[in-house]
């Protein structure tokens, strides 16, 4: 029998192990951790320009993305904000305060959010200075989790141009085909708003009858993802609604009447 | 065979820590379901058991008795957060989708279990390459399943496009039943039945025998 059972031994080991495992990992996450934010900045840089369709094949994202400017919104007026600072904003810490959001009710709260934060990042896209895309983020409960995207639409602010997932837990295969280019792609050029300004875009069950006049606000439902399918429908009809972005949205049309 | 050579290759068919002792079954549910999320994980999972047998072994000497479940704990743990950190840091895409169970490395059956039948009582070197034999055994099984999952499931092989799916106008409706993790028990299982009709002596002796149909008995009596 060996004295490793003495209670200094067992103090000391116990006390050495928790100080050098600590130190390494302290060491670890401090050297990476500016990696780790350029990985994450990357992933959604690459998401905006991949819903705006800007993102090009070798391309190089951070130089891409230079093209694009972010703008603080404020979702209850509907015009920009410029008094928080871009770097400042985080959805998840002004989604939780009550000074900064707003609880939904169960009538309005399509997307299965709970709170609201008042305000928002969007992301505009100008080519020779003119308004060339707007992205919106957008997010809402699916079938496991809630999926967070990006939707961009063209300046007459209703025909899309892309939908982006950047994070979600849909099962892989079913509900993850939202990831599916092939899928994605289907979203080009439909249109979310009727002519008076209902929200009608939707994910339907089954493929989409082309010849029918409601083609164009439809798309292809995933097969074995109903779940799924109709959360992407309610996150749209959220999002793009009044308590969404519909405010700011029809600010941006008078706007454009008044420059016309 | 040399002894090293034996503890190397043991885990692979003779001694698998899947297919013998059924350790560390929940991941090989959880994220076989692509080939290439299967490859990262199993890096992860040989790095973590290789290294923690190595430095389980290095202070066995020192570890008090009361508390060697912790320390062995602690360690692993220690190496789990380590490669949680490079894996976010270096390839971020797959960190996203592993996120968890690269996490639950921690709890897998097959580290602690090495660690404590065998980097306690082993040299380093030795404990080093029973944990890397280990891990390669839990990754051939890993793979085997992640390979037939994701061809039945999706119709690829290794991301690439073997059969072509009727959802990208193709022939083959995939069997959506082998992307949910339930269908790895079967695969399992079935890859258990085919190792020991190869190697027979694994198969166990059965608990208990079951007695001849009463009633058969009977008649033959009349």
């Amino acid at each position: 029998m060996n004295n490793n059972d003495t209670i200094k031994k067992t103090l000391i080991v116990a006390v050495s192990l928790c100080l050098v495992c600590s130190a390494l990992i302290s060491f670890s996450a401090v050297e990476l951790r500016d990696l780790q934010e350029a990985n994450k900045t990357l992933d959604k840089q690459s998401k905006i320009l991949s819903a705006a369709g800007l993102l090009k094949e070798g391309g190089d994202v951070t130089e891409l993305f230079e093209s694009i400017e972010a703008r603080i919104v404020n979702l209850e007026t509907g015009k920009f904000d410029y008094q928080i600072n871009l770097d400042e904003y985080e959805e998840s810490a002004f989604s939780r305060n009550p000074s900064t959001s707003i609880e939904l009710t169960a009538n309005n709260d399509i997307a299965l959010l709970k709170r609201r934060e008042n305000f928002q990042t969007v992301y505009l896209h100008y080519s020779m200075e003119k308004l060339n895309a707007i992205i919106l983020p957008v997010r809402g409960y699916g079938l496991w989790g809630t999926m967070k995207g990006y939707l961009a639409l063209q300046p007459d602010l209703k025909t899309i141009i892309g939908l982006e997932f950047f994070d979600h837990k849909e099962t892989p295969g079913l509900g993850g085909e939202i990831d599916n280019p092939k899928w994605k792609a289907t979203w080009k050029g439909k249109e979310v708003y009727s002519d008076s300004g209902d929200v009608l875009i939707r994910v339907i069950k089954g493929s989409v009858d082309r010849s029918s006049s409601q083609a164009k606000y439809q798309v292809d439902g995933l097969s074995g993802a109903t779940i799924t399918s109709n959360g992407v429908t309610n996150l749209l009809s959220f999002w793009l609604g009044d308590m969404g972005y519909g405010p700011l949205i029809n600010t941006l049309k008078d706007q454009e009447s008044k420059d016309v | 065979m040399s002894k090293a050579k034996e503890v190397l290759l043991n885990p692979l068919f003779n001694d698998n820590p899947i297919a013998l002792q059924i350790l560390g079954i929940c991941s090989a549910l959880a994220v076989t379901g692509t080939l290439y999320i299967t490859l990262i994980m199993c890096v992860a999972l040989t790095t973590v058991v290789t290294l923690s047998n190595l430095f389980v072994s290095l202070i066995r000497n020192h570890i008090p008795t009361n508390i060697r479940i912790i320390v062995q704990i602690s360690i692993i743990a220690t190496l789990v957060m380590l490669v949680d950190e490079v894996l976010q840091a270096f390839d971020y895409e797959s960190s996203k989708t592993l996120s968890v169970f690269v996490g639950l490395i921690v709890t897998n059956c097959i580290v602690m279990g090495r660690a404590e039948a065998f980097a306690m009582k082993n040299g380093p070197l030795m404990s080093a390459i029973d944990g890397f034999g280990n891990g390669l055994g839990y990754s051939v099984i890993l793979i085997i399943i992640a390979i037939i999952r994701e061809f039945i499931g999706a119709g690829t092989f290794y991301g690439i496009e073997i059969m072509p799916l009727t959802t990208n106008g193709g022939w083959y409706l995939a069997n959506n039943f082998f992307l949910t993790p339930a269908s790895s028990f079967f695969i399992i299982g079935f890859t258990i039945w085919a190792l020991r009709q190869w190697k027979t002596e694994q198969i166990e002796e059965p608990e208990f025998k079951i007695s001849k149909n009463s009633l058969e008995t009977e008649k033959r009596a009349i």
